[in-house]
């Protein structure tokens, strides 16, 4: 193993199931055989606000947090989002976006414009692999699968076992949970780009 | 083989505290503190309780002690305010079983109303203070301070901040040890700090603290890693990690016992580099402590004097290194958190904003009134202000200035209700409106005496705040529905314009309790 840290940046909107995802996320890394570490803000951020979690591993990891310019991969379940931490995916790293918009009440409101030109903001930091996220996961049974669609398109940058993930992933959710989940992450992964 | 497994920092506190052999554990909830107490509620050996605010709790826990039982109890940084008072004298008693005080902080302030270092709590009160730097230190710390709370007859502090509470790091863990009961004997002398007792009780804290300052010169968890001979950095906490991120190559103090500060250690190290750094978070502690032993030191008022470390302002500061990635984007709408769909508490704020209301705000949900599109709070200031700060206003408004105290029903049992008393006390004409959604929702949902049920979610007695105002003397106690937006405002109207104090009730259970149980 060499001595470089992968990191990653999940972020999104309270609710969308960030720390689920970035749980599993660690929880795969660590099981083979990485140190890992995984950070996130509990608390008033979840209630609808922007939220980030940060995902490291390699062979020893210090710090828990990513700082800018650093993140080998943004994994964005909402595109504003992706924009909002566009400067911590570090130069050449790559987002990777859900295909989906939550409008924050400051746009509601009619105080904000939406942006419409987010891949081509995000291109100006990196590449930009855009996932139909949210649609895999609704065909596959449920929106709320929307984060493990993307784990599922994330995973093909990595060479961990399929069966790794499915692991994790199965141990993370409940039971009547696991089809749904599986599905997602199936065709989230089959979406994505290596 | 012991097992290793991802922990969140909070929960190797739990899993430490319940190794250590505790039996009773108690807490207010607080960010980031609140899920020490909940994951020490999933353990069935232990007699987890919320309590109704921190000194509360800290005086349970300092029943407990005395019966001795090893004790854990957990707040927020901000809690320690609350729980201040028995804290000092309780360093003069000490204790029987051993009695750890978790304390988080919030560098960076994500989920508080300010950034206060409790490392100056452990000076001021003169408490031996314990700083992990991730889950694995969180879990052997805790457990090193349990021996150090019985082995040296005091109170403990371990000092956790967000980013070592809520990162999830490898955790080897052990197993129980169950530890005897101490037995208790009656002894004034040491427990009631009436001032004579208290007087000699004094001498036996400074005896303590010369035996704490030999340990903290001398116990593993403060250690010097020497690397370069030319550069030194003394560190505790999560900055430790930032350190040897971005400066993996400088040698390092690294802090794990930060009071009693360990001055010989710090002399020791410093005379094997050329150049000393101190990064810290929060106040200059360290920083001031080393100059004041004569030695030069640079970092902390120069590197971050607000606000979180992160590795990226060492590398940049210090190292000169630079990613090259562009800055933030810019116009990008804010997205800032609400009120939960369907919330019945957002209503109340729409009337009090659209008839012009001077609000005396508090802590819980509701304090996103304060935010747009609401604007609906003058204050914000610590748990249970609103009331007092309201009967304080109306010593002085004009009379055509109206105003309101708003609470919700875990901050009015926190420290709500001794400010009701005192309204009536003096004959306020104050209107106070207490938000009862039956539950602690901020923090995540913990019960609390409205809700009917513990921390294990067994059945207890559910207190009817109505019957609670009448008792303490207001006359006036109105529930309004919190979706009837006529209903509230003249209800409203009337009871500001009263030259009495009144109570309005907003009665709306949390509709996140209702969708999810
Ligand atoms: C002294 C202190 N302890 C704990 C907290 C953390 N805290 C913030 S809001 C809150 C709960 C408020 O509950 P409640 O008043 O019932 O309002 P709700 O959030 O349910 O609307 C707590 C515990 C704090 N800010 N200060």
């Amino acid at each position: 193993m060499s001595d470089q840290i992968i990191n990653i940046l999940a972020v999104g909107v309270g609710g969308q199931g960030i720390i689920r995802l970035s749980d599993i996320l660690a929880n795969v890394a660590f099981r083979c055989g990485n140190d890992a570490k995984k950070s996130e803000i509990h608390g008033l951020a979840q209630r609808g606000g922007s939220v980030t979690s940060h995902i490291r591993w390699g062979k020893k990891v210090f710090s828990p947090i990513i700082t800018e310019g650093e993140a080998d991969y943004v994994l964005a379940l909402e595109e504003l989002e992706a924009l909002r931490y566009a400067h911590f995916l570090k130069p050449g790293g790559t987002f990777i976006v859900n295909d989906f918009r939550i409008e924050p009440s400051s746009v509601l409101e009619g105080k904000a414009e939406y942006p419409a030109d987010i891949d081509a903001r995000l291109a100006e930091y990196g590449k930009v692999e855009r996932i139909l996220g949210s649609a895999i996961a609704k065909d596959a049974g449920n929106i709320k699968a929307s984060n493990i669609a993307m784990l599922g398109a994330l995973s093909k940058h990595f060479d961990i076992l399929e069966a790794t993930w499915l692991e994790v992933i199965k141990e993370s959710l409940p039971e009547k949970l696991h089809e749904l989940n599986e599905k997602a992450f199936a065709a989230g992964r089959a979406a994505g780009i290596s | 083989m012991p097992e290793k497994k991802l922990m969140m920092g909070n929960e190797a506190v739990a899993r430490g505290a319940w190794e250590a052999g505790v039996r009773v554990s108690t807490a207010y909830p607080g960010t980031p503190a609140t899920e020490i107490n909940e994951y020490m509620s999933t353990y069935e050996d232990v007699d987890t309780e919320w309590s109704v605010n921190e000194k509360v709790s800290l005086e349970v826990a300092i029943g407990a002690s005395l019966m001795g039982a090893r004790v854990l109890c957990s707040m927020k940084q901000v809690g320690v305010n609350v729980a201040a008072d028995p804290l000092f004298s309780l360093v003069y008693t000490g204790i029987n079983g051993g009695l750890v005080i978790v304390t988080a902080d919030e560098p960076g302030l994500h989920s508080s109303q300010n950034e206060q270092d409790n490392r100056y709590y452990a000076m001021f009160a003169q408490v031996p203070m314990f700083e992990p730097a991730d889950a694995q230190e969180a879990r052997d710390m805790v457990k090193r301070a349990f021996e150090v709370s019985e082995q040296f007859d005091t109170p403990v502090f371990l000092r956790m901040t967000t980013r070592v509470c809520h990162t999830r790091t490898v955790v080897e863990c052990g197993e129980r040890t169950e530890v005897p009961l101490r037995p208790y004997e009656k002894n004034p002398a040491k427990y009631t700090m009436v001032p004579s007792h208290a007087y000699r009780r004094h001498f036996d804290v400074e005896k303590r603290m010369t035996k704490l300052i030999a340990l903290s010169d001398t116990c593993e968890e403060n250690r010097i890693e020497m690397r370069s001979p030319d550069f030194g950095v003394v560190t505790s906490g999560v900055c430790y990690q930032y350190v040897r991120e971005a400066l993996p190559d400088y040698s390092v103090l690294k802090i794990g016992m930060s009071y009693p500060i360990p001055n010989q250690l710090i002399r020791t190290f410093a005379s094997q580099v050329k150049y000393l750094y101190v990064v810290e978070e929060n106040r200059s502690y360290l920083e001031k402590a080393i100059l004041v032993l004569g030695i030069p030191v640079e970092g902390k008022e120069q590197l971050l004097r607000v606000g979180e470390f992160n590795a990226g302002i060492l590398k940049r500061r210090i190292m000169h290194q630079d990613s090259g990635q562009k800055g933030p984007a810019q116009n990008v709408p804010v997205r800032t958190p609400g009120f939960c769909k369907g919330c019945g508490h957002k209503f109340i704020f729409e009337v009090l904003a659209e008839n012009n209301i001077t609000v005396c705000g508090d802590i819980g949900c509701y304090g996103l009134a304060a935010l747009p599109p609401y604007n609906a709070l003058d204050t914000l200031i610590c748990m249970g202000a609103s009331v007092g700060m309201n009967h304080g206003v109306r010593k002085v408004a004009p009379k055509e200035l109206k105003s309101v105290g708003v609470l919700g029903d875990s901050t009015f049992f926190h420290s709500g209700m001794t400010n009701l008393a005192n309204i009536v006390f003096n004959k306020s004409d104050a209107t106070t409106i207490i938000l009862d959604n039956r539950i602690t929702a901020m923090t995540g949902h913990q019960p609390n005496p409205s809700t009917g049920h513990n921390v294990k979610g067994l059945e207890s007695p559910a207190l009817d705040i109505e019957t609670l105002c009448r008792a303490l003397g207001i006359k006036h106690v109105y529930r309004v529905d919190g979706y009837k937006k006529d209903e509230i405002k003249a209800r409203v109207l009337e009871e500001v314009a009263r030259p009495e104090a009144s109570v309005i009730i907003v009665d709306e259970k949390c509709v996140m309790v209702k969708k999810h149980g």
